[in-house]
């Protein structure tokens, strides 16, 4: 098996025995962005020099005989929305141009102390709004299983680096699904965990209520074992759970054997064909490994993408006000202070990024605020508790990822609505704080990766592995 | 109780809203110093740059002492939560404030003026404060025409306690004396050193007037009122300005004014139509904030005596009123145990706190003089070896000298009380040679007694007792 095919949790133990070096597994993933990165565009900025330097370090740890940690020499991608010190974090907006953190994010340090080597930051929607990664300032990210096609978003650079293994794993941020889409479009696993698991210090927020990081990996396995590493309280990140990281590695081979596994049967239709049938079949896997398959109700789900659409955008609002051209990144020159903001504002930020603003903006506004935001707060609401009645029932709910496959390259571009629908069933868990992770389960149309979401109740993250463990075997 | 307050049949209704910085060691949401007068731009970090990614984390003394402050005042703590006020400005970093919004950490108390009005409190939450923005060329040092702006961002992210009053004040002087009270609280209970000058105490007043009995009139905000002097002078004037107004039949326009102490004029800085919308919504970011119980008990128990309790207690020990001059100096000095320290060593403590008024201006609140020092000087002088003016040139000595012997400081000045037939003989003396005086004082001219008793105090050399003097010419003249 080749060094980019080995997982994260082999290279470790390797690489940690002595037996492998981690600069050479790092070359083999050099290699394959060199092959590869001009047509799919994962990175915004490879940070090859760095990475080299991390990857000596590991090998030198090793050698002095010190133990490097649980990811060492693991090549690992970051999405290019979390700070990284003294190199470029750009959340692939132009306005952020030039700016460098002074600091790592929380995430970050957690990696690097584990023994990772950073190869990059990767591409996104700006800000992280967008389900295809074509809202980059820097173009879009291509889909590695077919590169006319999008990688998903908002973490398409993350889901692509993995998927064409230029990263053995990597990061990205899920504020309504911009893990897990872009994980079940590329075909790897995709976790977004609960809200307050890991810590968002040095994320750069999209909507602080609903962003949280979370990992991409080949296998089940190796997002457990990275879960692992960044997850536990950071006394940094005041909406961080008081809890110690998670204990995932040891769910993974329990099986499912008396579960009860929820199916939504008033689930949103217009899903493709093919999604239903792999949908069933997973159904039909996890009965035939022993657990209970029962049908739940989640009436206000269709109420998710209107909610998600008032809540994210209106915090939006405020986290993207700072780029107003005074102290980092873009300034646009003008006659007066606020002419200023204007002319940076304009130039420095992409339609998708405008559009929220305004509509955040506008649901904020006084006159405005009870009929839009405070709804939208009354749905949040409305959605936890109908999970909480559908978790009285199941242990775990499963559906479709995404309701399509890897859509063409500009199809969707133009019509944000359609696009904003590709998140259907991804939003409401973030809406309700709770975790959930794509695994890849077979194929779709045109042979293209589908994913299948499993959803657990909050600190639910143990039940939900030993799902997806399952669900891994049974698509095999 | 003070009669009505009245300006030309219009009562004056004003209500306070003052802003204080608390006296922590770093700021609201991060680690950085909380400083003044520093370096500009040196206590930073990515929260209070705003920098992407920067999260922040609440100060547990500042809302330690932010309960200090609310329950000096009266107020109910309770459980409370952080709102965003979303507003573009240069010295902003975020472009928002963190703030508290429905939800403030202290609620419904009041403050009570030293004659016993209570003026309402209808809130103190916490915020964080901005940076502070120098604009360079132009006129007037404002954004609008200048050429370029400096920030400092050492201001920015200091926790701040704003204290809304209700609207009972009806005077200038009820202001003032509700700012002072205000001040000498939170100087008291350790919360902020509460300097107007430097800023760290701010003071925005809405003013608006009305016939006795009509409803509430349009009120104005005036701001940058920098002294408590200041703050009456402002008042007055736009009460006086909206009364012009009014009377000239023009209509109050609801607006924030800006006082200018230069020409001691208000100026319209905003009308409420072009206020901003701040689109006030949950802080994301932040948790909601509980306060035990059992925590805000141990605040409260941790709160030293008031200055209206002190002013009390030493009203009680020294006879003098509890709103007089006298006590409420001592007591804004912090020197009232001390005059208590000195009754307690054996003197008459009514003469202490004259005493200490008078003379201990400089002292402080901790005088360098102890008190057995004093309390021996005014036991000499309450048992006749010293006359009150020798008494105080004496103390002027041991208060110089930060402590001395009253009995070896005497008698080196060669201050012995005079007997009574010496002092009998001087009257005499100057009765003789300032005869035109004597006739007038004889002839029921009060006035004149004032020049033969300096006569005779200086023939004394100060030593004769001004009293005893006083007695002796009204007894020679038969009254």
């Amino acid at each position: 098996m080749s060094l980019t095919e080995t997982s994260a949790f082999e290279i470790a133990a390797e690489v940690r025995a002595g037996r492998l070096r981690a600069v050479d597994v790092l070359d083999a993933h050099l290699a394959n962005v060199a092959a590869r990165e001009s047509e799919i565009h994962a990175f915004n900025t490879v940070t090859a020099d760095e990475a080299r330097r991390s990857a000596e370090a590991v090998d030198a740890a090793v050698a002095a005989g010190r133990d490097p940690g649980p990811l060492a020499g693991v090549p690992i991608a970051l999405k290019d929305n979390m700070c990284t010190r003294g190199v470029p974090t750009t959340c692939s907006s132009k306005i952020l141009d030039g700016w460098k953190p002074p600091y790592d994010a929380t995430v970050v340090e957690l990696v690097a102390n584990a023994g990772a080597v950073v190869v990059g930051k990767t591409n996104l929607d700006e800000f992280a709004m967008g389900s295809s990664t074509e809202n980059s300032a820097f173009g879009p990210t291509f889909n590695p299983h077919d590169v006319t096609r999008v990688a998903g978003g908002s973490s398409g650079g993350s889901a692509a680096a993995v998927a064409a293994r230029f990263a053995s794993i990597s990061l990205g941020s899920d504020t309504g699904g911009s893990i897990r889409q872009p994980a079940a479009l590329c075909g790897v696993v995709g976790v977004k965990p609960t809200y307050g698991t890991v810590s968002r210090r040095g994320l750069v927020a999209f909507a602080s209520s609903l962003d949280q990081i979370g990992p991409f990996s080949h296998d089940v396995r190796d997002s457990a074992l990275l879960l692992e590493v960044i997850s536990g309280h950071d006394p940094l990140d005041s909406t961080s759970i008081p809890q110690p990281s998670l204990q995932l590695l040891t769910e993974l081979d329990r099986g499912v054997k008396g579960l009860r596994i929820g199916r939504i049967t008033d689930l949103p239709g217009g899903s493709e064909p093919e999604v239903d049938e792999r949908l069933s079949e997973a159904f039909d896997a996890l009965a035939a490994a022993g657990a209970t398959i029962v049908d739940v109700e989640l009436p206000s789900m269709k109420f998710g993408l209107t909610a998600y659409y008032l809540v994210a955008p209106a915090e939006a609002s405020s986290n993207l006000a700072r780029y107003d051209g005074v102290r980092y990144g873009m300034r646009v020159e003008a006659s007066d202070t606020n002419a200023m903001y204007m002319a940076t504002r304009a130039a420095g930020f992409g339609d998708e990024v405008k559009r929220r603003i305004m509509l955040g903006t506008y649901a904020l506004s006084a006159g405005y605020y009870d009929a839009y935001y405070g709804k939208a707060l009354k749905v949040r609401r409305l959605i936890s508790d109908d999970f909480a009645r559908a978790y009285e029932k199941a242990d775990v709910l499963v559906t479709p990822t995404s309701p399509i496959v890897a859509f063409p390259v500009g199809s969707k571009v133009d019509d944000p609505l359609s696009m904003y629908l590709c998140d259907v069933f991804t939003i409401p868990t973030n809406l309700a704080g709770h975790p959930a992770m794509s695994v890849p389960f077979g194929t779709g149309a045109h042979g293209l990766p589908v994913g299948v979401q499993v959803l657990a109740p909050t600190l639910g993250e143990a039940v939900m592995f030993r799902v997806a463990a399952e669900l891994e075997r049974g698509a095999r | 109780m003070s009669e009505t307050f009245m300006i030309e049949g219009y009562e004056l209704v004003c209500g306070l809203e003052v802003h204080v910085e608390l006296a922590t060691a770093t700021k609201l949401f991060s680690a950085s110093a909380n400083r003044f007068g520093d370096e500009p731009n040196v206590h930073i970090d990515p929260v209070t740059l705003g920098l992407p990614g920067a999260l922040p984390v609440l100060n547990r003394r500042a809302v330690e002492l932010a309960m200090r402050i609310g329950l000096a005042l009266n107020c109910t703590v309770q459980s409370c939560t952080f709102h965003r006020k979303n507003y573009f400005y240069p010295d902003m970093p975020k472009a928002y404030q963190i703030s508290q919004y429905d939800q403030p950490l202290n609620i419904d108390g009041w403050l009570e003026l030293p004659g016993g009005k209570r003026i309402g409190v209808e809130r103190a939450h916490l915020e964080e404060d901005t940076g502070k923005s120098t604009h360079i060329g132009g006129s007037g040092g404002r954004i609008h025409g200048s050429d370029h702006s400096l920030i400092d961002f050492n201001r920015a992210g200091v926790p701040l306690v704003e204290i809304v009053g209700r609207p009972d004040i009806t005077s200038p002087d009820e202001a003032r004396q509700y700012v002072t009270e205000l001040r000498q609280i939170l100087v008291a209970i350790g919360a902020s050193d509460a300097k107007m000058e430097e800023g760290s105490m701010r003071c925005d007043a809405n003013v608006s007037v009305r016939k006795p009995g009509d409803p509430l009139g349009t009120r104005c905000e005036i701001k940058n009122v920098n002294s408590v002097r200041s703050l009456g002078r402002a008042i007055e004037y736009e009460a006086r300005r909206q009364i012009a107004l009014i009377e000239s039949g023009e209509k109050i326009r609801q607006e924030t004014r800006h006082w200018d102490e230069n020409d001691g004029r208000t100026h319209t800085l905003r009308s409420k139509e072009d206020a901003d919308d701040y689109r006030y919504f949950l802080e994301p970011d932040l948790v909601p904030l509980a306060p035990e119980k059992s925590w805000i008990d141990e605040v409260r128990a941790s709160l030293p005596m008031l200055p209206r309790e002190r002013r009390q207690r030493l009203s009680a020990a020294t006879g003098a009123a509890a709103d007089g001059e006298a006590v409420m100096v001592v007591v804004e000095r912090g020197q009232d145990d001390y005059v208590l320290a000195v009754g307690e060593a054996g003197a008459d403590v009514a003469r202490a706190l004259v005493h200490v008024k008078e003379a201990y201006a400089e002292q402080g609140s901790a005088p360098t003089v102890p008190a057995a020092d004093l309390a021996r000087l005014i036991s000499m002088e309450t048992s006749g070896a010293l006359t009150a003016t020798q008494a105080k040139t004496v103390l002027a000595e041991i208060v110089e000298a930060g402590g001395g012997d009253a009995t070896a400081i005497a008698s080196a000045k060669g201050f012995e009380a005079m007997d009574t037939s010496e002092l009998e003989a001087m009257v005499d003396d100057v009765i003789a040679s300032n005869a035109d005086a004597w006739a007038k004082y004889c002839g029921g001219e009060d006035k004149a007694m004032g020049a033969l008793v300096g006569a005779i105090m200086k023939s004394s050399k100060g030593k004769a007792d001004g009293k005893a003097v006083t007695a002796l010419l009204q007894a020679k003249r038969g009254s």
